[in-house]
């Protein structure tokens, strides 16, 4: 890694500089981290009295507990819908904005401030708009013949955590969207039609491909924030359920530690967890180094 | 665009205006609801236009709260709120800085190895290590205090990154003639790379603002205190009750949400330089 050419002489400064930050990252993230790897490999008995030593024990019983598969499968839809839908919602909207010329910064403004709104704002609106008793769409879905309840149909549940998470994602995929197609030279566009090809037929074999940077990197960004940033909505809604339809992996380390006192499974979780984040991490790191195309 | 269709520029606005009204749909019901008494909410279904109670909901909000459901007065939860997001952002910020200039400036042993110290923090996010790290803090007695809200989230490897790539495209000339005047690394620091950062330091100091306003998980374990209750956090409290009082719970919301979205709109060039730079 570089420096400048010409650097400042020092002995203590430069560690003076960083220790705040050095100081709080250890503290504060190597220290629980190693904390929470220490404690997978233990089992806390139920009262906290003994603990012993039991290897990778705890890690082999959450690949053996159904309730820990589902989870993972659950994460999985949570995070495949989330994804598809805020993007393709999002990217919709960007090549609509783009078009425009005076309008174009008029509908940003009025597209990017769901971005300030924290997830678990978010989850509450969508969990009043939805509400069984009191709500607006299930009175408009039972006149249309269908009855909402994601009190007990585990699948309106997680209809409901994916449109409040793709909700709050939308504006975030829309900036990045727009300013990818912002990118995209005029000329090639012109070129097209020139040669007499349509609007929908310029976006597939043009725009779109010239967009897969864009795609790409916003999938990871996705896939990170429905993994991880969602533990408010899943949180101030659903609570897991029903019968833990909705209980993906961020909720049920919570849930375990704090409500179910279960440390070593809830360590377990919380180091696989780690491991998808280190990857998805590597991932994303080297989509920044070669931004592809074709 | 390239060719002028009258009909696909309909179109696309009609696009548009439905995505805007999709997208602000669920924050106009919040804002009718919390404009109606309860007994006006339950009756059926919800109304769609404002109604009478608003000034009342909100008087009552921000004043009184919610305290059979543990909700003290909004007032209480938007200061504390306030005064954690500040702290996050300026403890962010200011240690971000000098971190990045003790990097870029600075040659000295185990450089590599604080480089890397810093890098793990943006692979561990609170939500996945929550047990252990409240331990710690519980261990260190700064559960209930406005330390506890915010020093374990202040460590920040986006803003060391983005403020050493910043710094690195300084010219070199900066410096050289900082040190042919006889000016020390902190004058130096102080007095030129300060007033060249000003634009990054605010185009961060939004994004960070939103993190740190939008808190949620964290506040909500480490605080049982009503008086050091965020207000994000606090509406949970109302919400998970039997019978949630919609009316007041949507007021809060209504309060939730403004200072982050006052922030995005007015300062919304700096928002969308944050955003996508934190990124790269």
């Amino acid at each position: 890694m570089q420096t400048k050419r010409m650097t400042y002489p020092g002995r203590f400064l430069p560690y003076a500089l960083l220790a705040p930050q050095v100081i709080v990252t250890l503290i504060f993230f190597i220290w629980p981290a190693g904390q929470a790897l220490y404690q997978s490999l233990l089992r806390e008995d139920a009262f906290g009295l003994k603990t012993t030593f039991v290897g990778f024990e705890n890690f082999v019983r959450l690949f053996r507990d159904g309730s820990y598969l589902n989870s993972l499968s659950v994460t999985a839809v949570f995070a495949v819908g989330t994804t598809l839908l805020s993007m393709t919602m999002a990217l919709l909207l960007a090549s609509t904005v783009n078009r425009m010329i005076r309008s174009r910064s008029t509908y940003t403004t009025l597209l990017v401030w769901p971005y300030a709104i924290a997830p678990a704002l978010a989850g509450v609106l969508w969990w009043f708009i939805f509400n069984p008793s009191i709500g607006i769409v299930p009175y408009m879905l039972e006149m249309v013949g269908y009855r909402w309840n994601h009190r007990n149909s585990g699948s309106d549940a997680m209809l409901l955590v994916i449109f409040a998470a793709a909700w709050k994602q939308i504006s975030y995929n829309f900036l990045f969207f727009l300013a990818g197609l912002q990118s995209i030279p005029q000329s090639l566009i012109e070129a097209a039609s020139i040669d007499g090809a349509s609007p929908t037929k310029r976006f597939w074999t043009i725009i779109f491909p010239l967009l897969t940077p864009t795609t790409f990197f916003l999938l990871v960004v996705n896939v990170v924030y429905a993994m991880f940033d969602t533990f408010a909505i899943i949180h101030s809604t659903t609570a897991g359920g029903p019968a833990q339809a909705t209980n993906i992996l961020v909720y049920k380390v919570y849930a375990d530690g704090f409500v179910g006192l279960n440390l070593g499974s809830s360590a377990a979780q919380s180091v696989i967890l780690m491991v998808i984040v280190v990857a998805l991490t590597m991932i994303q790191f080297r989509f920044i180094e070669r931004r592809v195309n074709y | 665009m390239v060719e002028n269709r009258p009909w696909a520029n309909l179109i696309a606005h009609i696009v548009l205006i439905s995505g805007v009204a999709l997208v602000a749909f669920p924050v106009y019901v919040a804002i009718v609801a919390s404009t109606h008494s309860l007994s006006g909410l339950l009756q059926g279904t919800l109304p769609l236009l404002p109604g009478g109670h608003g000034i009342e909901n909100y008087t009552r909000m921000w004043q009184a709260g919610v305290s059979n459901a543990g909700a003290p007065p909004a007032a209480l939860m938007l200061w504390n709120s306030f005064i954690m997001a500040m702290a996050i952002t300026v403890g962010k910020l200011s240690i971000s800085l000098l971190s990045a200039f003790a990097i870029v400036y600075f040659r000295f042993r185990f450089r590599m190895f604080f480089f890397w110290v810093i890098f793990v923090t943006l692979m561990l996010p609170v939500e996945v290590r929550i047990i252990p790290t409240f331990q710690v803090v519980a261990d260190l007695k700064m559960l209930n205090s406005f330390a506890g809200l915010s020093i374990p989230l202040i460590a920040s490897a986006t803003a060391t990154f983005l403020f050493r790539q910043f710094f690195m495209t300084i010219p070199e000339e900066m410096l050289e003639a900082a040190r042919v005047d006889g000016a020390g690394p902190l004058k130096f620091f102080k007095d030129i790379l300060m007033p060249l950062s000003v634009t990054n330091i605010a185009a961060l100091f939004v994004i960070m603002f939103i993190y740190g306003w939008n808190q949620y998980l964290w506040p909500l374990i480490i605080t049982t205190d009503p008086d050091y209750y965020t207000i994000v956090m606090g509406i949970q409290r109302m919400t998970s009750e039997e019978n949630p009082q919609w009316q007041l719970v949507m007021a809060a919301v209504v309060m939730a949400a403004l200072p982050p979205v006052l922030v995005i709109l007015f300062m919304q060039r700096l928002f969308v330089k944050g955003l996508t730079e934190t990124e790269k």
